[in-house]
């Protein structure tokens, strides 16, 4: 009998043919892993969201096995003795058996509560990204509104995780959100007690929450990121201006292996960070706050970070009640406008913005190439006035904290916070929009007199000048300067940084100085033949 | 002259003379023998119904308190006035609060004050132990007041549990969950309990310095206070924080803090190595 060979090299290539044979996806797969796309350390913004997305379903998981999510009021003998025979209910006494007599148990509850302040760190950062360079302009305005929505879902995602441990701060938390839910005109009282069943705290709103925070949540957070990915496929990804790319290609690297490869070492990355700060950094110290007694409430009992603006909004706005004489007379309380206008507009305001830039513009184009901020001035300063009141709300809400730590009066700040948030945005718009022309003009007038060399050099009559490198060759102009247009790109504005646009090809910590041969990714062929090139130079004009 | 005015006015006058010029010897007499009766019954008077002390103008001190006397009118008359009566404007009296006020008050460093402000800053203390004991046991003998029991170790037998949810009804509101404190209206404060002795939180609960409540013996009994301190001093302070760093224990905003100036930074400068790699 005759031994058949094995060929182990042979062996990948046999069993995907016989894929193949079975289900024909070469070709859909061919064009996937083919799929290229842009490279940029921006780009990359969105995806800690989506990584620690996905930590949080893994440390989600794991509390799931351990958390029982009821109000049964029990007495505990866990090992923290600084508790031992309080009663307290099942919810709480089972997060401090997560914490303390779970083995890991306390690093998975921390990285989870970590992988949720930075998801929604991360979705806000990339959302900047996203405005301040135009990613959301037509054909993409679907796409920025799905992601406004995931940061709201995502903050109701933090919010019902927040309430479940029901300690001391949770439930101070869920006393105000019942007292927003409660200043709603009309429908406040049937809403609160639907949802609290009956009069707070009632005994079934941590059940409720808990499948809200494990199933209903979650599953919309998943669908809305599916179809978020997906449209980015759909669309593909916008790129930076930039030699060879223009508003109809895409120019980058495969998907295939390179992207893929290093999509999976930034997981590790962000999966890597969220862990050494689960490790390292103690986040809310449930068993400080002691279980949840509607007469506790701490001092610094703040919300997490993305819900602070809200809290901030209310300490700043004044005691103004709206009584209507109707009926038995009715009020509006004051509470109503910062937490429930406040958001709506803003959610409004947010989502629809690509539609309204686009119609004060009268844009109908489709854009596929992003905008340097400064070329859009008036977007961007938009974008630094909504930033600026962002974080006059957010300080707002921990005023408090920052009253007695820097020892300031807590009056002062709040009436700082009230000015600051009716002149710091009018403000920072106006800086932005200087600095943004004042970027413009330093460009064109590096494009027009070349970089500086910081070569001085002194004339025959005794003047000194200084010696400027130019950009192009000079084409006739009787001062000796070529004609360049600005399009969008980068200038070269130091001597080194000539000739190296391509951001694939610079690296991070040691830059290479030498002007490479084609302005993309060293694995790839060059997308556009460059023969007229003679001198270093890179404001090349498309005309 | 006389003799001549008495010849030409009639009997009457002369009448009503003649005793006027006999009665002078007698007149003086009568008078010194009034004035003697009339210091005696007053002096009878005032040995039978006055009351001893407080009419005197320099009480009797023990010898502790006169030594705490000659430190208050050194170090505390210029605010607290004479006799710790109080100075309208800078100090207020001292009758009265007793000496688990000036305890705390002295012995943290709080009194002297170093300026007039909204609320008095914990200090190295200025006074020796002694010394604060001294001026204790003065304004304790001037006006009386609440007293903190002996001893240094004051949670003795303490109920950690039951101090804790003691703790987090009473005090959590304003010093914060773990103790570091929290802010009050117009530049006022909840100072932080960490450095703070058991005789001084006691002294504290007793006295209600500055912005604090009284926390009387009918508010919380001795022995709820012992839970308290017990609390404070072997939860809040030996806490050995099982999830690392504990970032001040301010909160969720230092929270918030950690994620943009830790995580956030930490993954941008991933990306920029990421995105120029190739």
């Amino acid at each position: 009998m005759k031994r058949r060979k094995f060929d182990l090299a042979a062996t990948p290539g046999k069993a995907a043919v016989g894929v193949d044979d079975r289900f024909a996806v070469a070709t859909p797969l061919r064009k996937l892993l083919n799929k290229v796309f842009p490279d940029h350390w921006s780009f990359l913004l969105g995806e800690i969201a989506l990584f620690s997305f996905i930590v949080l379903l893994l440390t989600g998981v794991f509390l799931t096995f351990f958390f029982e999510p009821a109000m049964t009021e029990v007495v505990y003998d866990g090992s923290y003795a600084p508790l031992q025979g309080t009663p307290m209910s099942a919810a709480y006494a089972s997060s401090l058996d997560i914490s303390f007599d779970v083995r890991g148990g306390l690093v998975m509850r921390q990285m989870h509560h970590w992988a949720a302040l930075l998801f929604m760190a991360a979705i806000v950062v990339h959302m900047l990204r996203v405005f301040f360079t135009g990613a959301f302009r037509k054909p993409r305005e679907t796409n920025w509104i799905i992601g406004s929505l995931l940061f709201w879902v995502g903050f109701l995602a933090g919010f019902t995780g927040y309430s479940l441990p029901d300690d001391g701060l949770s439930g101070t938390g869920l006393r105000i959100a019942s007292a927003i839910m409660l200043s709603i005109p009309v429908i406040g009282s049937w809403v609160t007690s639907s949802v609290f069943g009956g009069e707070f705290p009632g005994t079934i709103i941590i059940s409720r929450f808990f499948i809200a925070h494990v199933l209903l949540i979650p599953g919309l957070l998943v669908a809305l990121i599916s179809v978020h990915l997906g449209l980015v496929f759909k669309q593909k990804h916008t790129q930076w201006p930039g030699p060879g790319r223009t508003n109809n290609n895409v120019v980058g690297e495969r998907m295939f292996p390179r992207y893929a490869l290093k999509q999976g070492g930034f997981f590790m990355v962000v999966f890597g960070v969220i862990a050494l700060m689960g490790g390292l950094f103690q986040i809310n110290p449930i068993w400080l706050f002691g279980p949840y007694e509607a007469w506790v409430v701490s001092a610094a009992s703040q919300p997490d970070w993305y819900v602070m603006f809200l809290d901030g909004s209310t300490r700043l706005m004044p005691a103004w009640e709206i009584p209507i004489p109707i009926g038995d007379g009715y009020v509006i309380p004051p509470l109503f406008w910062p937490t429930v206008v406040l958001p709506g507009i803003l959610v409004g305001l947010s989502t629809m913005y690509p539609f309204l830039e686009a119609r004060h513009l009268k844009d109908r184009k489709s854009h596929n190439l992003l905008e340097r901020p400064r070329d859009a001035p008036a977007r961007t300063a938009l974008g630094a006035m909504a930033v600026s009141f962002y974080i006059v709300l957010t300080l707002s809400g921990a005023n408090d904290v920052i009253a007695d730590k820097f020892q300031i009066s807590l009056n002062a700040m709040t009436w700082a916070g009230r000015i600051g948030l009716l002149v710091v945005p009018p403000l920072a718009y106006y800086v932005t929009y200087r600095l943004c022309l004042g970027l413009q003009q330093h460009d064109r007038e590096v494009l027009a007199h070349g970089v500086e060399t910081g070569i001085i050099r002194r004339l025959p009559d005794g003047r000194f000048v200084e010696v400027h490198q130019p950009l192009s060759a000079s084409n006739g102009h009787a001062d000796g300067h070529g004609q360049l247009d600005y399009v969008g790109w980068v200038v070269p504005k130091k001597m080194n940084r000539l000739g190296a646009l391509g951001p694939a090809i610079r690296g991070f910590f040691y830059p290479i100085e030498k002007p490479v041969e084609a302005p993309v990714s060293p694995g790839h062929p060059p997308v556009e033949a460059r023969p007229e090139r003679e001198e270093i130079g890179s404001g090349e004009s498309r005309r | 002259m006389t003799s001549d005015n008495d010849r030409r006015r009639g009997l009457l006058a002369r009448l009503r003379e003649r005793p006027a010029v006999r009665s002078r010897g007698r007149r003086r007499l009568g008078a010194a023998v009034r004035l003697i009766a009339a210091l005696m019954l007053a002096g009878g008077a005032y040995t039978v119904f006055a009351p001893g002390a407080q009419a005197q103008d320099n009480p009797q001190l023990t010898g502790a308190a006169a030594e705490g006397k000659a430190l208050f009118d050194v170090s505390c008359v210029t605010c607290h006035g004479r006799n710790a009566q109080g100075v309208e404007g800078r100090g207020p009296s001292l009758i009265g609060v007793g000496a688990a006020s000036v305890e705390f008050q002295v012995s943290s460093g709080r009194m002297p004050l170093a300026r007039q402000e909204a609320q008095a800053h914990r200090k190295p203390p200025l006074f020796t132990d002694e010394q604060t004991r001294q001026l204790a046991q003065y304004i304790q003998e001037l006006g009386g007041g609440p007293v903190v029991p002996e001893g240094d170790d004051l949670r003795e037998d303490g109920n950690i549990a039951a101090g804790g949810e003691l703790f987090r009804i009473n005090c959590s509101q304003c010093h914060a969950f773990g103790g570091g404190g929290g802010a009050l209206s117009s530049g006022k404060f909840a100072p932080s309990l960490h450095p703070a002795t058991d005789r001084q939180i006691y002294a504290a609960m007793l006295s209600g310095p500055q912005n604090m409540p009284v926390f009387g013996d009918n508010q919380l009994r001795p022995e709820q206070k012992a839970d308290i301190i017990a609390y404070i001093q072997e939860t809040l302070k030996h806490d050995q924080d099982p999830g690392g760093f504990n970032l001040g224990r301010y909160g969720p905003s230092t929270e918030g803090l950690a994620i943009f100036l830790v995580g956030i930074v930490a993954l941008v400068f991933a990306s920029l190595w990421i995105a120029g790699k190739s």
